[in-house]
């Protein structure tokens, strides 16, 4: 009897949580759908804001906002990715990666603005890169990183280890087994990391905003300066033009949504591929 | 050549202070089946892990003494240990493909060792699962998950992956111990098949199975416990199941401990 009070209970707060967070969920995107979607043209999307009220469309912000999310994709990816195969595989349980280890986890818990401030001072001035999608991705990556690097070295901690005794045990080297056994066995998971990082990397304000600079123009080399779909809402919304900021959340939110489709899907197709 | 395939000259092995096996000599016969029998925790897997020196994989070890293979001590500096797991395979307790193609699973031990061309790699792949009793079952989806699999399928494709790298021993830890009665007597059958070709060391709690397939049998036991294990007998697998010399042995194969 009381076990299936218990059970009866636990399964209604069960429930309640969930409805609470997808509510919630909802309410969110509801708010942004209602408010964005009215004024929306196709226009908006491939134009350029103009004028002291910044009418017109967010062209040069999406461009700004890929290259710079591009940037920090290829910069985490391989950085990430690799420092996590040392941890893991090579480097073994000392001091020294007992500190990176704290290190990382520590910084994973810094706020983007204290990234942004850093950048500023390094990037910016101190190696003179001015505002610019360079030092703004620099400033991501340094922000998305240990996350990365821990997730991906736990997605290769969690590779069975008969994988690897079948595969050194079959002659093969410790990099072949690394790159081809232990990395593909991993790569779901590490793949789930890197799109949300860089999902992260894509929503972000503040991190970007002393580094990438403002300037409304259309970047087209890294060390130009953009204006992110994030800080232009930002810019939007603190003067006043609550309208043209729900349009932009709606693009924002349209991207973020693709990002987390792309993921799914990828999870999908790995599982197809390995495992029946 | 020496009518050995592979020789133990008092071999000891430590996982850090702790002694495992001590002084253990043993000389496996070519084209022979070998079975190595105890209770559990005596040391059999790391005994038969020593003969490859994958005991140094899984652990820090300290190893000791001599294991003679073709003329030269595989713990010996010159010793190269690609070659070395290459010509004496592995297959594990449970079945580890990787999350791979059946093919590339199979090819992989080529693969690594430089081999690309694809002809070669089928014919090898073919070779290996037919002679693993697999080829039937598989031949139409090579190009499927090996994870899709049954568990006793998967064993077979361990023995066809280690098979196709064409090794003179082959070291079986437990094979059958995941799988069902239907699957354990194909895998004997195949073993039985094997043994022409190749040399077989497999360690087994089963006796009836030691008894069945094996030429030879070892026993391996501590004199007391937190002692390390020695070899308590080793002969013909009809001598120690049917007259040991050794009243532990006849205790131990009898089912009175263990
Ligand atoms: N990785 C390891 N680190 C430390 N000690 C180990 C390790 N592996 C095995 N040992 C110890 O070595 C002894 C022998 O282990 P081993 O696995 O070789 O026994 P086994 O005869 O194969 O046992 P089982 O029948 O259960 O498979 C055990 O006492 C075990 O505690
Ligand atoms: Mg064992």
């Amino acid at each position: 009897m009381t076990r299936r009070v218990a059970d009866w209970t636990a399964r209604a707060a069960a429930w309640a949580v969930a409805g609470a967070s997808i509510a919630v969920l909802l309410v969110i995107i509801g708010q942004i759908v209602i408010r964005g979607l009215p004024g929306f043209r196709l226009s908006f999307l491939v134009t350029a804001p103009h004028g002291i009220k910044m009418e017109g469309g967010v062209f040069p912000m999406i461009v700004a906002s890929s290259f710079l999310t591009l940037l920090t994709l290829l910069i985490v990816g391989p950085v990430g990715i690799g420092a996590a195969v040392y941890l893991a595989e090579f480097a073994g349980d000392n001091r020294l990666t007992r500190l990176v280890r704290f290190a990382a986890d520590t910084l994973a818990g810094v706020p983007s603005i204290v990234f942004g401030l850093f950048g500023l001072a390094f990037f910016v001035y101190f190696l003179q890169m001015g505002y610019s999608i360079l030092a703004g991705a620099l400033t991501l990556s340094m922000m998305v990183l240990p996350t990365m690097l821990r997730v991906s070295e736990e997605a290769i901690r969690a590779v069975p280890a008969s994988y690897r005794e079948g595969s050194l045990g079959l002659g093969a080297t410790r990099w072949q087994t690394t790159l081809r056994v232990v990395l593909p066995a991993a790569m779901p998971a590490m793949a789930t990391a890197l799109i949300l990082s860089v999902g992260r990397a894509f929503g972000e304000t503040a991190a970007v905003l002393y580094t990438a600079g403002m300037t409304p123009s259309t970047p087209l080399l890294p060390l130009e300066g953009g204006r992110t779909l994030t800080v232009h809402l930002y810019l939007l919304a603190t003067t006043g033009y609550i309208d043209p900021a729900y349009r932009v959340a709606l693009v924002l939110l349209a991207v973020i949504l693709s990002f987390n489709l792309l993921a799914g899907w990828l999870m999908a197709r790995f599982r197809r591929r390995f495992v029946a | 050549m020496s009518e050995y395939a592979i020789e133990l000259r008092n071999v000891s092995v430590a996982y850090g202070d702790c002694q495992c096996l001590a002084d253990v000599s043993l000389a496996i016969p070519i084209n022979s089946v070998v079975a190595l029998i105890g209770p559990s925790g005596c040391g059999k897997s790391t005994l038969i892990r020593s003969m490859n020196r994958t005991n140094e994989l899984v652990a820090k070890t300290v190893t000791t003494g001599e294991v003679n293979f073709g003329g030269r001590d595989v713990y010996g500096s010159r010793m190269d240990l690609r070659e070395l797991r290459e010509r004496i395979g592995m297959v594990f307790q449970r079945p580890n493909p990787f999350p791979k193609s059946i093919f590339d699973n199979v090819a992989w031990g080529l693969r690594s060792n430089g081999i690309r061309g694809r002809k070669r790699l089928e014919e090898a792949v073919e070779r290996s699962l037919r002679a693993a009793a697999l080829w039937d079952a598989v031949s139409s989806k090579l190009d499927q998950p090996a994870l899709g699999l049954s568990g006793g399928q998967q064993q077979r494709l361990c023995i066809a992956r280690a098979l196709a790298v064409e090794p003179e021993i082959l070291l079986m830890d437990e094979p059958c111990s995941a799988l069902d009665p239907i699957a354990t007597q194909r895998i004997e059958d195949l073993i039985d098949e094997l043994k022409e070709r190749y040399t077989i060391v497999i360690v087994t709690h089963n006796m009836q199975q030691a008894a069945r397939i094996a030429d030879f049998t070892a026993f391996l036991m501590a004199e007391q416990p937190h002692e390390p294990s020695r070899i308590v007998e080793f002969g013909r697998s009809v001598e120690i199941f049917t007259r040991p010399g050794d009243e532990r042995t006849e205790a131990y194969v009898t089912g009175r401990f263990g």
